[in-house]
């Protein structure tokens, strides 16, 4: 019999009010318990609309039936057959608009928690570590370069190594991982679990190559004559967009990559690190989409008096996810919408005093669908802030683009890419924020899943 | 990792480290730079590329003990490793159809003068260098500058060796000497670099200045090395770190290089993490 309760079995949580001063996980996970429940209250509905939903596919409604009868490891081999990172997923996965937004117990209550049962499973599965040792594919002598190793470069990664190919990711930074280790927050996504699923890539065999970075050392031509195959490039979205309003470069102004990447990569608020980053007493956020959420959070665990976070909608039209924003208002952040910055003020010594902002109203849809925000005259107002961080989106590096003849991009920066994913160069693929602009985990996994496969027939084609 | 195939103080505070990283060495050009990691919990940190040996596989950086990180790097010897050396990074120097220029080296600063003069020499341009420093204590690369410049000025603030006076002094005689050049090249102290450019502004000469901001990734990524330049904001890791010494705005710069000076100087003052990790006080 299925669970009939309308509401989502409640994730335990660490308490708002104690979490926004540390940067321990928010969400405890699920109990065994609380996840075969939870499970149970799939009405294994014909058409499982669910799986559609998902940019991976993963086979939802088996794995849920595995978890209500307590198979864990069943259920974990059914994700991990279409995703290849499923502890990061049932974290980070705007779940609302994918899976759990077509549920049909969503018509009347509360979808099924998709993503917390995911989460539990993977967690579940690296806790026990039941698996039986991964086996090395067999080589079948072909290298396939995988250019960063964020969420799109593993998983292309990933999928490769499995068919046997040999498989290097060359990584910019210090550190694999991309924008799980450099932008999303350790009390989101742990560092360790990241850590752990790119372990498991070079236990297949995939060669990691950081501080390398692909448009400098290497050019991806000379990635070809080093015998590669074919190349995937999965760079991200990695350029930081500012608003171009007066005091944008005074101090205590930051870009979110910035902000973020001090905090998470590098690990600012550890006293055992050297990394420097400003402590201020009363912070501005710009922008409504995860990464506002992941600062603004930030900036309160490193000990801000107040923070908030300026959007220049209204509350339904914000980007981020909802648990981010139901999250970051329990723990104190102050959301003012239908305001937008106009210039950042400064004192004598150039450091940052206030933000003057202006109110907004909405107006007729935007082609976005949005309804775009009009200034309202003569309601300026200045919000005293000692740091101001900007996080109004993020464009594609151009640094591989500009260093690659036949390398076609947008007028955005974006890669061009065909279906196949597949970019006007022979044997370069590409996928993720580098070809779609800033976008979620999962669509640059589905990408890269999708090119993984491209490449496969490419070279099973050619040889 | 990275191995320190040679050291050597060249004074009390700067250092030259020659790196063995054979894929940036074949890459690297003038101008461009690398960004080290001694260690897991170590800071990154971008230092201009004074020389490379590209048979050897071997980047040479000359750096100032000035923060925790640079005096992290100077505690290692000859044979250890570094963690991270990422490079080479931003675009190269290109001088263009320039026949005599002048070359100002401030400080530390002349261990990449020096290469820039060196190579322009090795073009058969004429280059006069002048080269400035607090004290004769503190002069570095003498010899090698005086070999590639066709005339070689050495001035000291307190006069203890060459001619008493700024970089400033000795270019701005030189210019009221009539002496015409087609560019400047001037690198050191931001202070330096402003003045510098201040005076070649009157004379009409073309300045070029190179940066060495604050950031954290050198591929454009968090974009804390904003410069502004000719009234628009570039990112100095990727648009530069060359620009137009009469267009930057050297104030601001030196403003955002002091960004985290108080939180570095109680680090290196008390030599405890934790005293300059916390909040500021009293602010």
């Amino acid at each position: 019999m299925p669970n009939m309760q309308m509401n989502k079995t409640p994730m335990p949580e660490q308490d708002g009010k104690v979490r926004a001063r540390n940067f321990k996980e928010v969400a405890l996970g699920y109990t065994a318990d609380m996840a075969v429940e939870e499970a149970k209250r799939c009405l294994h509905c014909k058409n499982s609309p669910c799986v559609s939903g998902c940019p991976v596919n993963v086979n939802i409604p088996t794995f849920l039936a595995q978890v209500a009868e307590g198979d864990f490891e069943a259920a974990y081999q059914t994700i991990t057959s279409t995703n290849s990172l499923p502890a990061v997923c049932g974290r980070v996965c705007p779940q609302e608009n994918q899976c759990e937004g077509k549920c049909v117990r969503g018509i009347k209550g509360e979808s099924v928690g998709i993503g917390r049962i995911e989460r539990f499973v993977a967690d579940y599965h690296m806790q026990n570590e039941t698996e039986t040792k991964i086996s090395r594919p067999e080589s079948n002598g072909h290298k396939v370069a995988v250019v960063g190793s964020g969420p799109a470069g593993l998983t292309c990664a990933g999928d490769l190594a499995k068919m046997g190919y040999d498989v290097t990711i060359y990584e910019a930074f210090h550190k694999a991982g991309g924008v799980l280790v450099y932008g999303i927050p350790e009390f989101r996504l742990p560092k360790a679990i990241v850590q752990k699923e790119i372990d498991s890539l070079t236990t297949l065999g995939v060669h990691l190559e950081t501080d390398m970075v692909i448009g400098r050392v290497l050019s991806i031509d000379e990635l070809f004559t080093l015998g590669y195959e074919a190349v995937f490039i999965g760079s991200g979205a990695g350029l930081p967009r500012f608003m171009n309003i007066p005091g944008e470069n005074l101090l205590g102004v930051y870009s979110a990559n910035e902000f973020l990447t001090r905090i998470n990569l590098m690990k600012a608020y550890d006293a055992n690190y050297d990394t420097p980053v400003q402590y201020a007493k009363k912070v501005a956020v710009v922008g409504g989409g995860n990464v506002a959420m992941d600062a603004a959070r930030c900036a309160m665990r490193l000990g801000a008096e107040e923070v908030s976070i300026i959007y220049r909608r209204s509350e339904a039209e914000m980007p981020a996810r909802l648990e981010e924003i139901h999250h970051a208002k329990e723990e104190g952040i102050i959301f003012r919408f239908l305001t937008n910055p106009k210039s950042v003020l400064g004192d004598e010594n150039g450091k940052v005093s206030g933000i003057e902002c202006v109110e907004m109203e909405l107006g007729e849809p935007d082609e976005s669908g949005r309804r775009s925000p009009i200034e309202k005259e003569g309601s300026e107002f200045v919000l005293p802030v000692d740091s101001v961080i900007m996080a109004i989106g993020t464009s594609p590096n151009p640094l591989i683009r500009s260093t690659t003849e036949g390398l076609e991009a947008n007028r955005r920066g974006c890669l061009v890419v065909n279906e196949d994913m597949l970019t006007s160069k022979e044997g370069v693929y590409a996928g993720g924020d580098a070809v779609t602009g800033a976008a979620t985990v999962i669509l640059a996994m589905g990408a890269g899943k999708t090119a993984a496969a491209s490449i496969d027939a490419y070279i099973k084609n050619k040889s | 990792m990275f191995q320190i195939v040679k050291k050597k103080d060249l004074n009390a505070e700067v250092v030259w480290m020659d790196i063995l990283a054979p894929a940036v060495a074949k890459k690297a050009k003038a101008g461009q730079f690398i960004i080290f990691r001694v260690d897991e919990t170590g800071e990154r940190v971008p230092l201009t590329i004074a020389d490379y040996d590209r048979d050897k596989g071997i980047v040479t950086i000359i750096f100032q003990k000035v923060g925790a990180s640079t005096q992290k790097l100077a505690q290692k010897n000859e044979g250890d490793f570094i963690l991270d050396f990422v490079g080479p990074l931003g675009t190269p120097s290109h001088f263009e159809n320039v026949k005599k220029v002048a070359v100002i080296g401030g400080g530390v600063g002349c261990a990449i003068a020096y290469p820039q003069a060196k190579a322009l020499h090795n073009a058969g341009v004429c280059v006069h260098m002048i080269a400035g420093f607090r004290n004769k204590e503190i002069v570095i690369l003498k010899e090698e500058m005086e070999q590639v410049s066709d005339r070689f000025f050495l001035a000291t603030d307190d006069g203890s060796a060459g001619q008493k006076g700024f970089v400033t002094d000795v270019l701005k005689s030189l210019l009221e000497q009539g002496e015409q050049y087609d560019l400047v090249v001037a690198i050191g102290p931001v202070p330096m670099m402003k003045f510098v450019s201040l005076l070649t502004k009157e004379y009409n000469v073309p300045t070029v200045v190179s940066m060495n901001p604050i950031m954290v990734d050198g591929t454009g990524m968090c974009g804390g090395c904003r410069v502004t330049v000719d009234g628009k904001v570039k990112f100095a890791c990727v648009d530069g770190p060359d620009f137009d010494g009469h267009k930057v705005d050297f104030d601001e710069l030196i403003r955002r290089n002091n960004f985290y000076r108080e939180q570095e100087t109680r680090a290196r003052e008390t030599g405890c993490r934790l005293l300059a990790m916390q909040p500021e006080k009293g602010e």
